[in-house]
């Protein structure tokens, strides 16, 4: 079976920073992939390339087997749940709405229900929270009504950004674990940046540490730990200090 | 030629004397009374000009007054008037008349040679009469008629204490006491060649200080002793009113400014007979004479349609009852306080003009309302343009800003050749004025919307249009609202300058008073305006915030 999600000796500059230097990822139907690294590392760059936020200098992004050139783009992140850091909620809309807008957006009529079985899964009672606003919401809540709006039009594919980096310690505990709950219930195919190496670790099936726009080491969590492939990352996991913990 | 061709039948019909019940329902004052049989020149002018003579003034007393005796004369003579007072300054009122929106208003020649002209003055005042005559004939076929025979050439006075206590007499007299004076002169005086830089080349002048004074408060000013010279006209009703020394120009440095009636082209051309009324008044009028009519204008505040009136009833000229009917009644813009009279408080004043000042509410808000709808139409689709091509953007924006620094009075005088005077002109003044604020903000609103809340939208499929119009538009709707509240609060500002091109609203009364140092007839047109602009900014504030609610940001 081919990778969900693959990218091919990807290549962008722009800004010298968060460039991509030809890196190649595949990722499998289902599998949860962290990204780490420090700012600028090309994590983000990454992540982008595959809903096409980002267009490669070089290389090939493919999603679903298709070269995502070939794809119309509106189309393609529609088919997409994405979760950036800040949640990205529309501030002048209701929580339904903004939970139901992408399929709303490709006219489905059943929207609302939509988005109100994504709130249940994300653990927000839509009796509760539907007719809210944004504002209305704590941090945490407004997070959760991110991943939901990122569910509604059920996708096989997620991209997350970061999605829990703005939160506290304990509720940022809760949200890693409704995320990967949901993903392993639904069988997501999933990338989730993060610049935490502990999050990583607990989130992906398969780790990949980048730095300076190439990829130093993609395994799972416990070949990483085990065997560090390059001093860099031997040098993240001290300072993290997850080998001891 | 077909309003020449039109009228001949009329004429030949008047003359043979064949069709007197015709005649009198075409010109019933023309007809009715004997003083058509006094002036045989007027015999043959029925009033069969198919569009009214448009009558125009300047914005100062006299002007006013020689302007609504020219009205007053062709109403007398049959002819239908419009009136457009107080036109802006020497260089609206001459290319409104270049324009051929109006026909005939006051000028002066000295102010021909040097404002309009731009040459240096002449020092006789028939070969001054005679250069500007032939060159305004030559040049845009702009006809003098001969001098109303009084001269009014600047006249810098003194207080009666200062000149005695300095010895003043002459300008002369003046270059030597002026390190020691404060100067209040007119900014008009101030930049004119044939003003302040002339008198300082031809007698050496030069003051301790020079203020900027409009009209209204000079002489106030010179009265309470906070300046110490002042720039007049030898005919203002003040100078006898406050007491005051006029210098003698000994030099001869003032050109002569003899006053007379300015013709456009068409005027000739299509109603002669209209001229023909207006030379009527060539010559007739004496410096004394001015200076009694100026001071029961200027300082009597008297309304102008009866002074004009019962000078032309002096002269032989007008017809009493009729004229002073037309000038006081059937025409209101005149700012010849219609319906009040005398010196009541100001509050009854007010209850008086009433119906005027609604009348001029009204139009007030009809000219900021369609500005303001116009500028909206076009700026905030402009502005949601440019955010998609911010490169040009920033420029465009400058560019429209830029408009913003023309002054007022500059930016009507540049129109009139291409939009003539009145409502459409400054229509599209106010209009240009209303767009920098409203494009600038609809701009930067949708530039700088949320870019979370935008990148998320992009990210999860939206369209460019559907970003603009489900993201950026809604987030920018509370800063496009406030960029609509600015510009219509400074519309209601700037619509008192539609007063100088004849477009009427609240200016008027402002304009008008300001000229005759008629502090009442100011507060009647101000009052009204900051009342409206805070009318009108309450009203747009609640709209604002009603958006923002809407919006959910508030």
């Amino acid at each position: 079976m081919p990778p969900l999600l693959s990218a091919e000796a990807v290549t962008r500059r722009f800004a010298a920073v968060d460039a991509l230097d030809g890196v190649t990822l595949a990722v499998d139907r289902a599998e949860c992939v962290t990204l780490v690294g420090e700012s600028g590392a090309g994590k983000s760059t990454l992540l982008r390339c595959f809903n096409r936020l980002v267009e490669p200098d070089a290389g090939v992004v493919s999603v679903r087997g298709r070269d995502v050139r070939t794809v119309d783009p509106i189309l393609l992140r529609r088919s997409i749940g994405y979760v950036p850091q800040e949640g990205g909620l529309l501030p002048h809309w209701r929580i339904a709405r903004n939970v139901g807008v992408v399929p709303w957006l490709a006219d489905d009529p059943a929207w609302d229900r939509r988005a109100h079985d994504a709130l249940h899964l994300v653990g927000l009672d839509p009796e509760q929270y539907a007719q809210r606003w944004p504002r209305e919401l704590s941090g945490g809540q407004r997070q959760r009504a991110a991943i939901a709006r990122a569910l509604a039009a059920e996708p096989d594919v997620m991209l997350l950004d970061e999605p829990f980096g703005a939160l506290d310690a304990i509720t940022r505990a809760e949200l890693q674990l409704t995320f990967r709950t949901l993903q392993r219930r639904l069988g997501l195919t999933a990338v989730l940046v993060t610049h935490d190496l502990r999050e990583a670790l607990e989130l992906g099936d398969r780790v990949v540490v980048m730095r300076a726009g190439r990829i130093e080491q993609a395994a799972a969590p416990a070949a990483l730990l085990g065997a560090p492939a390059t001093p860099y990352v031997a040098e993240l996991l001290a300072r993290a200090r997850v080998r001891d913990g | 030629m077909t309003a020449r061709m039109r009228r001949q039948p009329r004429i030949a019909v008047a003359i043979a004397g064949a069709g007197a019940a015709a005649l009198i329902a075409l010109a019933p004052r023309a007809a009715a009374g004997p003083a058509t049989l006094a002036h045989p020149a007027a015999v043959p002018a029925p009033a069969s000009t198919k569009r009214p003579v448009v009558v125009a003034s300047k914005p100062f007393g006299e002007s006013y007054l020689l302007a609504e005796m020219f009205a007053q004369l062709l109403e007398a003579r049959g002819f239908t008037v419009e009136r457009r007072p107080g036109l802006g300054a020497t260089e609206l009122a001459f290319e409104a008349l270049r324009a051929g929106a109006i026909d005939v208003y006051p000028e002066y020649t000295g102010t021909g040679l040097t404002a309009i002209l731009h040459e240096q003055p002449i020092a006789d005042p028939r070969e001054a009469f005679d250069r500007v005559a032939g060159e305004f004939a030559r040049r845009w076929g702009i006809r003098w008629l001969p001098p109303l025979g009084f001269e009014n050439t600047y006249a810098i006075a003194v207080r009666r204490e200062t000149a005695e206590r300095l010895g003043l007499r002459t300008l002369s007299d003046l270059a030597r006491a002026a390190p020691g004076l404060t100067a209040g002169l007119t900014p008009d005086f101030i930049g004119r060649p044939d003003g302040l830089p002339g008198i300082g080349r031809a007698y050496g002048i030069t003051f301790k200080a020079v203020r900027a004074l409009v009209p209204a408060v000079k002489y106030q000013a010179l009265a309470a002793g906070e300046v110490d010279v002042i720039d007049g006209y030898a005919t203002d009703g003040f100078i006898a009113r406050y007491d005051l020394v006029v210098l003698t120009d000994d030099r001869r440095f003032f050109p002569p400014y003899q006053a007379a009636a300015m013709v456009g082209a068409r005027l000739p051309r299509e109603a002669p007979s209209a001229v023909l009324a207006l030379s009527e008044l060539s010559g007739r009028l004496t410096e004394a004479t001015m200076r009694r009519l100026n001071r029961r204008v200027e300082v009597d505040n008297e309304p102008i349609a009866r002074v004009a009136a019962s000078a032309l009833d002096e002269l032989g000229l007008g017809l009493a009852s009729d004229s002073a009917a037309a000038g006081g009644g059937a025409h209101p813009r005149a700012p010849g306080r219609p319906a009040a009279t005398g010196r009541e408080p100001l509050g009854a004043y007010l209850a008086a003009e009433a119906p005027t000042l609604l009348r001029l509410t009204l139009r007030h808000v009809l000219l900021v309302a369609l500005s303001l709808a116009a500028a909206v139409l076009l700026a905030v689709p402009l502005g949601l343009l440019l955010e998609r091509t911010p490169r040009g953007a920033e420029t465009t924006i400058r560019a429209v800003g830029l408009l913003q620094t023309i002054p007022g009075i500059a930016l009507l005088a540049f129109m009139i050749p291409l939009l003539g005077i009145g409502v459409v002109p400054a229509l599209v003044a106010l209009f240009l004025y209303s767009l920098y604020p409203i494009l600038r903000n609809t701009y930067t609103g949708v530039r700088h919307a949320d870019p979370d809340a935008v990148n998320a939208a992009i990210a999860i499929g939206m369209t460019p249009g559907q970003v603009l119009r489900y993201v950026r538009l809604p987030l920018a709707a509370p800063v496009i609202m406030a960029g609509i509240r600015t510009a219509a609060v400074i519309d209601v500002g700037t619509a008192t300058l539609a007063a100088f091109i004849g477009a009427g609203g609240l200016g008027d009364p402002i304009v008008a008073g300001l000229s005759l140092s008629d502090t009442r007839m100011i507060l009647s047109g101000a009052i009204p305006a900051a009342l409206l602009a805070l009318g009108v900014d309450a009203g747009l504030g609640a709209a604002e915030k009603a958006v923002g609610r809407v919006g959910g940001s508030g």
